[in-house]
């Protein structure tokens, strides 16, 4: 079991002309995906070959419009590597097609646009991961992003993180301890996007498959003190948590467009004392998610459960 | 973005918000060109630095007549100004608002944002003008009314009348404040401006309501449809490195310590610098090389690195994902090569390419320490430079 996406996931990817669409569909059939077409305007009828490492070769269709991928291929899941100017426009299009998960990677999509998008979204069925973020993978099933897939294990602890290489490391750190990991979701660096913390922690909470959870923050906003009070009304497995940004000063953006601290709200202090009072055990730094983790799952006797 | 208050005002001033009539200084005999041409009995001075506060620094000055405003010019141009927002070293004033002095009878407070709790535009209003909005949120809370605005219908002329009922704006003049207010709405979303804000707005005693102070900034993300915007940049109130850094699409951010930090995202990038704390040492930068990081951007990167005096030390901690762990190695060495490395350096490599990238650094003969984790590699810097 997994959460959002497995080995049975149709796939498209919207902007696979691009070099970075491509580049992507080739690594996501490499792990085993199933890419079964892209999307670029003006492109439909084309197809578009990649050669694999293993040797194999695979011819992807192109088509004009989500609608026409959605009712030749079957998919229920999209990958959107559309330019920011763009990519608002790409994702309401999946959303009209009705697809059940559209994961965003795009970076750099201006703030108002995504203020249209989450309106536009309501009431429809599509659930939205990202943008500005590495993906969802579940391991060795299904990669659909930009993570790298060799440093991930078949296993049972969720991984829901703010940041694309923060994820990696703490994915790396259970990996080179023998846990895996059930699934791994990047929600994304942006103010407004479309999965928050909550929405992930829920699913691996109903996740039989799952049985502890690495939740990764960072500094602005409150998401990070929702998902605390969340946690401690109703989740029912362990939760690690680790917070980026300690250091960072108040009204810089790092990087992250979410990331910034405003009026002494969203600072990284706040965020680990709700969490450490919500019942979540933060790691006092990045290098220690995965030894927090372990320690976490010895104390309620899961270690063995979680390793192998 | 930021962009400098009479910028703002200008800005404002095309979407019919209602602003005081002022010009831009940039000498004395400016300003007092601009004084002559205001007219009126009073004139404010205003220092254009891009950091509120100005008015407690000294930075705002009430001209009574064309000596005054010469004076307060003279004054004020090339003076630093150090207030809450511009750090110990302060900031330099190079040019001047001169504007009509107008009869205050109330402040008030209104700002626009973008909410991450609703994914929606907030407009923010108080009756506590003139003062620090963040101090208000934290003594009365309940004197701060926010307005959530439907994107789909923009921000709707009831929730404006309610916001001005709410802050008390008297009576005869909510009708005013209303046009304000959706002008504003009008102005922040067609600009795709991150915030908007008016502290104070007045009402006056000739019946008027307008903006004193306009502080607009803008989303970096949008700035490809706003040229008229993107030609407001002053590249003297921003960090020349940050400057050089966004030249090759680096997010570079200078900060006070002397770590000098190179890494790939954003998040690892923060994260590296509080476990650079965590043992006792300070970061001199945030610096994120991406995900496509090419050789020639990780050598940019190092300059840049090197260019702060500041700087005693550099670790460079490396996640390669998509980006290959004997490219940033490659890089390293190249500019280290070309830079002549003279100063500690710490690298910890990790994912893809790790074994090649390794050996590139063991082989390239330069001092270089190799660091197992980001722990390692922090405690390490930290040890060197002390």
């Amino acid at each position: 079991m997994s959460i959002l996406i497995d080995k049975n996931t149709k796939v498209i990817t919207q902007g696979i002309t691009g070099a970075t669409g491509a580049f992507h569909a080739k690594g996501a059939l490499e792990y085993g995906t199933q890419m079964v077409g892209g999307v670029t305007p003006g492109k439909g009828g084309q197809t578009i070959d990649f050669d694999l490492e293993n040797g194999k070769k695979v011819t992807l269709p192109i088509f004009n419009s989500v609608k026409e991928a959605v009712a030749a291929t079957g998919a229920t899941a999209s990958v959107i590597y559309v330019a920011p100017p763009f990519a608002a426009d790409s994702i309401m299009e999946a959303v009209d097609a009705e697809l059940d998960l559209v994961i965003c990677i795009t970076e750099g999509i201006p703030v108002l646009d995504m203020v249209k998008v989450t309106r536009y979204m309501e009431g429809k069925k599509t659930r939205l991961i990202g943008p500005n973020c590495p993906g969802v993978i579940t391991p060795g099933e299904i990669k659909i992003g930009i993570m790298p897939g060799y440093i991930h294990k078949k296993g049972h602890v969720g991984v829901v993180s703010r940041s694309g290489t923060l994820t990696y490391e703490a994915v790396h750190q259970l990996t080179t301890r023998g846990i895996g990991q059930s699934s791994a979701v990047g929600i994304g660096g942006d103010p407004v996007k479309g999965s928050e913390f909550i929405d992930i922690l829920k699913l691996f909470n109903e996740d039989p498959d799952t049985y502890a959870v690495i939740m990764i923050g960072e500094i602005g906003g409150t998401a990070e003190e929702e998902a605390a009070e969340w946690i401690k009304a109703n989740m029912t497995k362990p939760v690690v948590g680790f917070i980026g940004g300690a250091t960072a000063p108040a009204g810089k953006r790092m990087g992250h467009a979410g990331a910034i601290i405003s009026g002494g709200k969203g600072t990284a202090a706040e965020k680990i004392a709700t969490l450490e009072a919500c019942g979540v055990r933060v790691a006092p730094t990045p290098s220690d998610m995965g030894s927090t983790l372990v320690a976490v799952l010895e104390d309620k006797g899961l270690l063995e459960k979680c390793k192998g | 973005m930021n962009i400098h208050e009479y910028q703002g005002k200008e800005v404002l001033r095309q979407y019919g918000v209602a602003v005081p009539r002022g010009k831009v200084a940039f000498t004395v005999e400016e300003a007092v060109a601009a004084a002559k041409e205001l007219g009126g009995p009073v004139q404010v001075v205003k220092a254009q630095i891009h950091a509120g506060g100005r008015g407690k620094a000294g930075g705002v000055k009430i001209a009574k007549s064309l000596d005054d405003v010469a004076n307060y010019a003279k004054e004020l141009l090339g003076k630093v100004l150090v207030t809450h927002q511009t750090g110990p070293e302060g900031k330099e004033v190079k040019r001047l608002l001169i504007e009509e002095g107008c009869d205050i009878k109330k402040e008030y407070y209104i700002g626009v944002v973008v909410d991450r709790a609703t994914g929606r535009v907030v407009m923010m209003g108080s009756e506590e003008g003139g003062m620090d909005i963040e101090e208000v949120a934290a003594h009365s809370p309940e004197k701060i009314i926010k307005v959530v605005v439907d994107p789909a219908v923009g921000l709707l002329p009831f929730q404006a009348r309610a916001l001005a009922n709410d802050i008390k704006i008297p009576g005869p003049l909510v009708g005013k404040a209303v046009g304000f207010m959706l002008a504003l709405y009008k102005a922040f979303e067609d600009k795709d401006c991150s915030i908007a804000e008016i502290n104070p707005l007045v009402v006056t005693g000739d019946g008027n309501v307008m903006a004193l102070d306009a502080k607009l900034n803008f989303d970096s993300n949008a700035l490809f449809r706003h040229k008229d915007i993107l030609e407001l940049r002053d590249l003297d109130e921003e960090d020349p490195k940050e400057i050089q850094a966004s030249k090759f699409d680096l997010s570079y951010i200078a900060l006070e310590g002397n770590i000098g930090c190179m890494v790939n995202g954003a998040g690892l990038a923060m994260a590296t610098m509080d476990i650079i704390k965590y043992f006792g040492g300070s970061p001199a930068n945030f610096l994120d090389v991406g995900g496509g990081a090419t050789k020639e951007k990780v050598t940019e990167a190092f300059k840049i690195i090197l260019s702060d005096a500041n700087v005693k030390g550099i670790f460079v901690n490396i996640f390669g994902g998509i980006m290959k762990c004997d490219i940033i190695a490659e890089g390293v060495v190249a500019a280290a090569r070309e830079l002549g490395l003279d100063r500690p350096l710490v690298v910890r490599l990790e994912g893809t390419n790790v074994a090649k990238g390794k050996e590139i650094l063991n082989a390239s003969g330069l001092n270089i320490v190799a660091a197992d984790s980001m722990s390692d590699g922090a405690q390490k810097i930290v040890a060197l430079v002390k």
